[in-house]
């Protein structure tokens, strides 16, 4: 072994113990960021590792300094401008790109450089197997997560047919036909069936996220990004690189518990996210019918002045803040708010729940984007206990994960999610844009109680109104601390 | 390949590793985990450059490595910045200016890629 042979092995090895630390980095709230910074830094010394092996031309070396000009710069720009109410969307975005560079790999592998030889040589047969896994799954893994953020972004909707039976039959023949690729692709790895197989699962991909109601999207993403960890992994195969296998085969199985994770948070099952179609879509009687306010019977709806007297009284107050916050960019003003009743005696906190926002975790980005203290986030276990005790609720733009139902009508298509128990607060102002049903399309209890009065209007417009309604109502101006 | 059983030893460790890694999560990390592990399966870069010099000139193969060199490219490099953005919220926040903040944070992520 020469040096530089054994010095590349050396640096992999470095490379794969430092992934695993970041990975394992990333799940500790405290050493989160340094290990997101291991990792890159492991990913770079991967990436040193495989040039210092390699004897690259210089017709080689331009191919890659465009490549990385192109995807290195498009990445950075992407990732510094995106607001981080966008998140979710844009993490499908780079789970689909990491899916295609899969496919592109094995597609082109398979066109030119496959080994020639006969299928019982297993070395040959491990090979064209790679290529079916990696295209099979690049593909999927590319189509659906463009067709997650298309659902997160709003620009494509859940069409009617994929919600009855007729979906089913289409998938089934989608996967027969990358079947039938897969089966006789490996026999001629160049022919007809290596694009037979490219079109019915980039199809498929289409076919099986198209159905899933967005409601739902975070834990389709996070299986989709297991899948690109399992692309890679069978790319990895396919080019020879234990390297790629590892890394591959770490985050397939990691984002496969973070799925299940996320599942459990929102009382959803894998298969029934998968095949159930969306969520409340089968429950006539539950659905508001798309902005349908006819479903609503008692609503007591109240001014930003009366809110504003209600908070210049209260002692405790919890804010839970939705994705309609987000939307609205009215963490900032909600903050000032929140100062403003902290000054005046009040103790302010927020209830957040496991999928509050539009993924796990997304509504705490949010809020510390606003500097709110972390210590003031309040998870859905500890808080609940503590509403008998709080004078004021205000829900802002958050739905579905306050609705009374889940706990207390076995009908609703929401029975047995846990939800913040709002209903038990003395008094629960919710900040709506009208009465439409929710991302789930599911009426909700909530704003019938006789506690319940509804503010309507922009959440960030609402709340630039309490502020000066609780100044001119003197709130917060006695103590010099503010 | 070099040794096909060895492969397959890497495979089911590396899967027994990801599972192990990931035990308790903090439902405030879901976002940034899945972002980050979003951004290390971009490892197929490994893949698309050792395509591109092994193409021997090959002009349809190096415009497909270079392709998937993009791709993946684009997934490493923005998902590392993203999650990073997202992180540096949840560090301990300094009593200044907010923007000041939040350009030292930016500023970082590429500077801890080579």
């Amino acid at each position: 072994m020469n040096p530089t042979v054994a010095l590349s092995y050396a640096i992999d090895l470095v490379a794969v113990l430092l992934l695993a630390l970041g990975l394992k980095g990333l799940s500790k709230v405290r050493s989160a960021r340094s290990a997101n910074g291991l990792a890159a830094l492991a990913m770079g010394l991967a990436v040193l590792g495989l040039l210092m092996q390699q004897q690259l031309s210089l017709e080689a070396w331009l191919w890659i300094a465009a490549g990385t000009a192109i995807g290195g710069l498009a990445g950075l720009l992407l990732a510094q401008r995106v607001p981080m109410t966008a998140m979710p969307e844009t993490v499908a975005l780079f789970n689909g790109c990491g899916g295609m560079a899969s496919l592109l790999v094995a597609v082109a592998v398979a066109l030119f450089q496959s080994t020639t030889g006969t299928l019982s040589d297993s070395a040959v047969l491990v090979e064209r197997l790679s290529i079916v896994i990696s295209v099979f799954v690049g593909a999927i893994t590319f189509s659906g997560s463009i067709v997650a953020m298309g659902k997160l972004q709003g620009w494509i909707s859940t069409p009617g047919w994929t919600q009855s039976q007729v979906r089913h039959g289409v998938n089934i023949t989608l996967s027969v036909a990358a079947l039938a690729g897969a089966v006789a692709l490996p026999a001629d790895p160049a022919g007809p069936a290596l694009w037979v197989l490219v079109a019915a699962s980039t199809v498929l991909g289409i076919g099986v996220t198209l159905p899933i109601g967005g409601a739902d999207m975070p834990v389709v993403i996070s299986l989709l990004n297991s899948y690109s960890g399992v692309a890679a992994a069978a790319a990895g195969f396919v080019v020879g690189s234990q390297l790629l296998i590892v890394a591959g085969a770490m985050v397939g199985a990691a984002g496969l518990i973070l799925t299940q994770v996320m599942c459990t948070a929102m009382n959803r099952s894998l298969v029934s996210v998968l095949f159930g179609g969306a969520l409340g879509a089968s429950a006539a009687g539950h659905v508001g019918g798309g902005g349908d306010e006819a479903g609503y019977t008692r609503i007591i709806s109240c001014s930003a002045e009366e809110c504003a007297m209600a908070l210049g009284t209260a002692e405790r107050v919890v804010f839970v803040p939705g994705y309609g916050l987000a939307v609205a960019q009215a963490q900032h003003t909600l903050r000032e708010l929140s100062k403003l009743l902290e000054a005046n005696g009040a103790e302010v906190s927020y209830a957040i729940h496991p999928v509050a926002g539009r993924m796990p975790g997304h509504m705490n980005v949010l809020l510390a984007e606003a500097d709110v203290p972390y210590e003031q986030l309040i998870e859905m276990d500890t808080i609940n206990p503590e509403f008998p005790r709080t004078d004021v609720v205000i829900v802002l733009g958050a739905n579905d994960v306050v609705n009374p139902d889940a706990k207390s009508d076995p009908t609703s298509p929401l029975f047995g999610m846990p939800v913040l128990e709002v209903d038990q607060a003395r008094q629960v102002f919710v900040v709506k844009r009208s009465l439409g049903a929710g991302y789930a399309g599911i009426k909700n209890a909530l704003f019938e109680l006789p506690q319940t009065a509804m503010v309507f209007g922009d959440a960030k417009a609402v709340l630039a109104g309490l502020v000066s309604e609780l100044r001119e109502l003197g709130v917060g101006k006695k103590p010099a601390a503010v | 390949m070099s040794s096909l059983s060895q492969a397959l030893w890497v495979l089911l460790l590396g899967s027994l590793l990801g599972f192990e890694l990931i035990g308790k999560v903090p439902p405030t990390l879901h976002t940034p985990l899945m972002s980050g592990a979003n951004a290390i399966s971009g490892i197929t870069v490994l893949a698309s450059l050792s395509l591109i010099a092994q193409a021997d000139g090959n002009p349809a193969l190096l415009l497909l490595g270079a392709g998937s060199l993009a791709f993946a490219l684009f997934n490493v490099i923005g998902g590392f910045v993203v999650t990073d953005r997202m992180l540096a919220m949840f560090g301990p926040k300094s009593s200044g200016p907010k923007s000041a903040g939040r350009n030292a944070s930016s500023s970082n992520p590429s500077s801890a890629k080579s």
